[in-house]
């Protein structure tokens, strides 16, 4: 199991960012299918992830649910006055989750969890127009969390669990704009790898009937210290330093949802995600562990997600699902850098599961995820005299997800 | 692993097979090109006449990234939008600049963080003016031109190139040894151009090394020579185009950067280098009476006594604490016979200078020696130097050398012909009907900086917000993308014609590398 788990993460492991900011919704099949709803779905060892404390209800002994997500996020940039245009390139990444849950006895059940809500991989063709601003970011993340959950009452459960983080970031820009094409421009790419952190989770669940679900989670802000990374300038012989520091948060995020069983074969489930993006003010490098930064201001805002999920026993063999929600930007306007291209999002989503046997389920889910398109520009603060970047973006999204669920 | 592959592959197969749903946009560049219109011109053939500023030059040289940032090449670039074609350029070899076969062409400057001054590049030349590039070239900016060689002959040709009448960047452009600037530019039947030249008939081909010996170029041969290439290059005055004038040089940091009151003392230093002037005045009070009376100083007169106390008080200068004003090397002459005077407010040192020496060497000043400063310690007890000793006093002084300053006499005449030069470049534009722009105001409007909008200020100041590159005379990228928007609204506003500014605050200042 310990060698499939580190396969996995090595094989896959760049993911997109196709949601606000660099927060990638993909944490379970079944819940995918649904919107991504699943803090107060009782259904699967998903519930690792988006509720520790509903572990408790499941009705099985073992419970484990693992399954990868393909995304290919698109992004498309033009300006129609400067004639400038780009495509964003190697656009497929791969997030996966991994559930394994068991019920120690009537009020305790234990498990794990390993996942990888943030990351970002976003590539444009070097020295584009935007090229001092991003030629290329991967920023990958997997989360290894143990998790409890405890039954208080018949009603009503508590759970959660530390989170260990382990991560790396590739970023890699030109030192400056420049409007004419010419070769071997100045640039800088920085590379820090095995960065850990840790964080934790807490959630609650309270179930007032069968047919009805409360849950609620949430799951703390980890700072990622990149420290002593490596920096390497390109065609900038003046500039020497090799290591840098830098703090990325993965910030926190509060979820509230319920769900209800409306008829024996139908259950609705709902959602809201809030997620603290204001930590993220910017992005500042700090080299050769020299006081002065190069300061990329971000500025995001608190973002808001709104869930709408179902689920239909279609028979035996057959679970039908469906859902919707709509993905607030943590991105301000005027603040709006090509690396997290994204503004609002639409997402559509479906999926089935196929019940093999009792036991064994696979879980097949798609998604798309339409965004408007959107004039906007950034500007950096912190350099006041490189003009906004300004320009018109489209992006759009495909999730194919596939995964198998267990049950003893 | 096989585990692994087995799940990845139907998703790289789906990931293919959604490649190609790519967001589209409402309105696409390729939908939607865009229109400036031409007004009166044609922009389908532009051909750029001129010098170092119209080839994009910068540094100190000529090199690729340059010319694609030049003046020329930007304004061809938003002229493609009201029908402009190909702008085809001599690129260089390299980003290094200069040439690998001819002398004293050496690599462009660079910024260095430990000096805080530009430097040479590191690096070797690889272009080689002989070399000859097959054009024709809308681009015909030839670094060193001045006006009249818009007709010489053989200014292409490398058999010219020992005796100096030929220049190497001509010699690799050139359509054949013998031809001449004009005859290049018009065989390519341009339908618009560009005129810029005369910069250089003020400053000299070297000023850009800072040696300004070179002759200002008469006045009837510039009338000549601007007159007949207008009207050459315009058709009598039927074919559109534009021409610039010449900036006044004392809003070029290559002459404004360094401050000719830049020997900053302190109250001790001040005074003793007071002193040393005080012993310095006297010992050539002493040598001038003393060659009067050929080694008598009894014999001396009193009048010959006030002669000499005139020339020699004539170098007492006095130094405060703060900012003095340096020493330079003028003229030897019989009420002068040292050859040296303190700078006047408004005299100009150039970029080149050595700064390290006039902050560390007494460039400029004097360079006290220990044995020096036994002399005038005997002086001031009263005692008699010996010739030798006195002679030591005399050498210490360390003047400014003429090639690195320019002088009031200097000045006066260049003023002088930058009106007379530019009135010519006017009359005549105006008088073939084409559009002319005031290269020479929009270099005083950078002396006190220009909003790019956003309080980004760019000005004439060397530095990360400056107009000019590291050599102080040229543009760089932003200066020239600034420039490129004046003369697209002189354009405009002859032709009628809609040519786009640039955003020039896009563009880069200090190259990186």
């Amino acid at each position: 199991m310990k060698k499939l788990i580190l396969l996995v993460a090595c094989a896959f492991s760049s993911y997109a960012s196709y949601a606000g900011g660099y927060r990638v919704s993909a944490q379970g099949q079944r819940s995918l299918a649904m919107g991504h709803t699943g803090v107060a779905v009782i259904n699967s060892a998903e519930l690792a992830f988006f509720n520790p404390s509903g572990l408790v209800y499941l009705e099985n002994k073992l419970n484990i649910s693992a399954g990868v997500t393909g995304v290919i996020s698109n992004t498309r940039y033009q300006n129609l006055d400067t004639r400038q245009s780009a495509d964003t390139k190697n656009n497929l990444s791969t997030p996966f989750n991994l559930y394994a849950t068991y019920q120690i006895n009537d009020w305790l059940t234990a498990g794990v969890a390993i996942y990888t809500p943030y990351g970002s991989r976003v590539e444009y063709e070097n020295d584009w127009a935007g090229s001092d601003l991003v030629n290329t970011i991967d920023l990958k993340s997997i989360y290894f969390n143990p998790v409890v959950g405890i039954k208080l009452h018949e009603n009503f459960s508590i759970g959660g669990g530390p989170i260990y983080v382990t991560g790396s970031v590739e970023f890699d820009r030109n030192l400056q704009r420049e409007q004419v094409s010419t070769e071997n421009r100045p640039g800088i790419s920085i590379d820090a790898s095995n960065v850990s952190a840790w964080g934790w989770v807490a959630s609650a669940t309270f179930k007032p009937s069968d047919a009805v679900t409360l849950g609620a989670s949430y799951r703390s802000k980890i700072d990622i210290d990149a420290e002593d990374g490596d920096v390497n300038f390109r065609n900038a012989d003046f500039l020497t330093a090799t290591k840098f520091d830098a703090t990325l948060p993965l910030p926190a995020e509060l979820t509230f949802g319920f769900s209800v069983k409306a008829t024996s074969k139908l259950l609705l489930a709902a959602e809201f995600n809030r997620a603290y993006w204001a930590a993220y003010k910017s992005l500042d490098l700090r080299f050769n562990g020299s006081p002065g930064a190069s300061r990329n201001a971000r500025d995001y805002k608190n973002a808001t997600i709104w869930r709408l999920g179902a689920e239909y026993n279609l028979n035996e063999k057959i679970d039908l699902r469906a859902g919707y929600y709509f993905d607030e930007s943590p991105v301000q306007s005027g603040r709006f850098a090509p690396e997290t291209p994204r503004n609002d999002s639409h997402g559509f989503t479906t999926g089935l599961s196929y019940n093999i046997t009792e036991k064994l389920a696979i879980d097949g889910s798609f998604a798309f995820l339409y965004f408007d398109e959107i004039d906007e520009s950034y500007s950096n603060p912190f350099a006041p005299n490189t003009p906004a970047f300004e320009g018109t973006y489209k992006s759009n999204a495909f999730l194919f997800g596939l995964g198998v669920t267990y049950k003893l | 692993m096989k585990l692994i592959l087995k799940k990845y592959l139907p998703f790289a197969i789906l990931g293919l097979a959604f490649t190609s749903c790519e967001p589209e946009f409402d309105t696409s560049i390729e939908d939607n090109p865009i229109t400036s219109s031409k007004g009166t011109a044609d922009f389908s053939k532009y051909v750029a006449v001129g010098n170092s500023l119209t080839a994009g030059f910068a540094d100190g040289a000529l090199y690729i990234d340059g010319q694609q940032n030049s003046l020329s090449a930007l304004l061809a670039n938003q002229m493609k939008a009201a029908g402009g074609g190909e702008f085809t350029i001599p690129l260089m070899n390299d980003n290094i600049g200069g040439f690998a076969d001819i002398p004293n062409f050496g690599p462009r400057r660079v910024f260095d963080v430990a000096s805080g001054l530009p430097v040479l590049l590191e690096g070797t030349p690889t272009t080689n003016a002989l070399d000859v590039q097959t054009g024709p070239f809308n681009n015909m900016g030839v670094p060193g031109a001045k006006s009249f060689h818009l007709f010489a002959p053989g200014y292409g040709n490398p058999a010219n190139l020992s005796s100096g009448t030929a220049n190497p960047y001509f010699v690799r452009m050139a359509s054949r040894p013998d031809a001449t600037l004009l005859e290049d530019a018009l065989s390519q039947e341009p339908t618009f151009f560009s005129y810029w030249l005369g910069n250089n008939d003020i400053l000299g081909f070297a000023t850009s090394g800072g040696d300004s010996s070179e002759e200002i170029t008469a006045v009837e041969l510039f009338t000549q020579t601007v007159q007949g290439g207008l009207a050459q290059l315009s058709a009598d005055g039927t074919r559109p185009g534009i021409v610039a004038n010449i900036p006044d040089i004392k809003t070029v940091p290559f002459f404004t950067t360094v401050p000719n009151n830049a020997l900053v003392l302190d109250a001790e230093q001040a005074a003793n280098l007071t002193g040393f002037f005080r012993a310095y005045a006297g010992i050539v009070t002493q040598g001038v009476v003393l060659t009067a009376t050929m080694g008598n100083p009894s014999l001396a007169t009193p009048a010959l006594l006030q002669q000499a106390n005139a020339i020699g008080s004539q170098y007492a200068f006095t130094f405060n604490p703060g900012p003095n004003r340096f020493i330079i090397k003028v003229e030897e002459t019989l009420t002068n016979p040292r050859g040296i005077r303190q700078m006047t407010a408004e005299e100009l040192l150039v970029l080149t200078i050595n700064q390290n020496a006039l902050r560390t060497e007494g460039y400029g000043s004097v360079a006290i020696t220990p044995d020096v400063l036994g002399v005038l310690g005997k002086l001031q007890a009263g005692g008699t130097p010996t010739q030798e000793e006195a002679q030591s006093v005399l050498n210490a002084v360390n003047p400014i050398a003429d090639n690195d300053a320019l002088d009031t006499g200097e000045l006066l005449a260049i003023t002088e012909a930058t009106n007379t030069f530019n009135a010519i470049i006017t009359q005549t534009a105006e008088a073939f009907n084409l559009a002319v722009v005031d290269v020479k105001s929009v270099l005083e409007e950078l002396q006190s900086g220009i909003d790019l909008g956003n309080g980004n200020i760019v000005s004439s100041a060397l530095g990360l917000n400056s107009a000019f590159s590291l050599d102080g005379v040229h543009l760089n990228p932003r200066g020239n993308a600034e420039l490129a928007n004046r003369f697209i609204k002189a354009i405009n506003e002859t032709y009628g014609s809609t040519l786009k500014t640039l955003d020039a605050g896009n563009f880069q200042t200090v190259k990186a590398q």
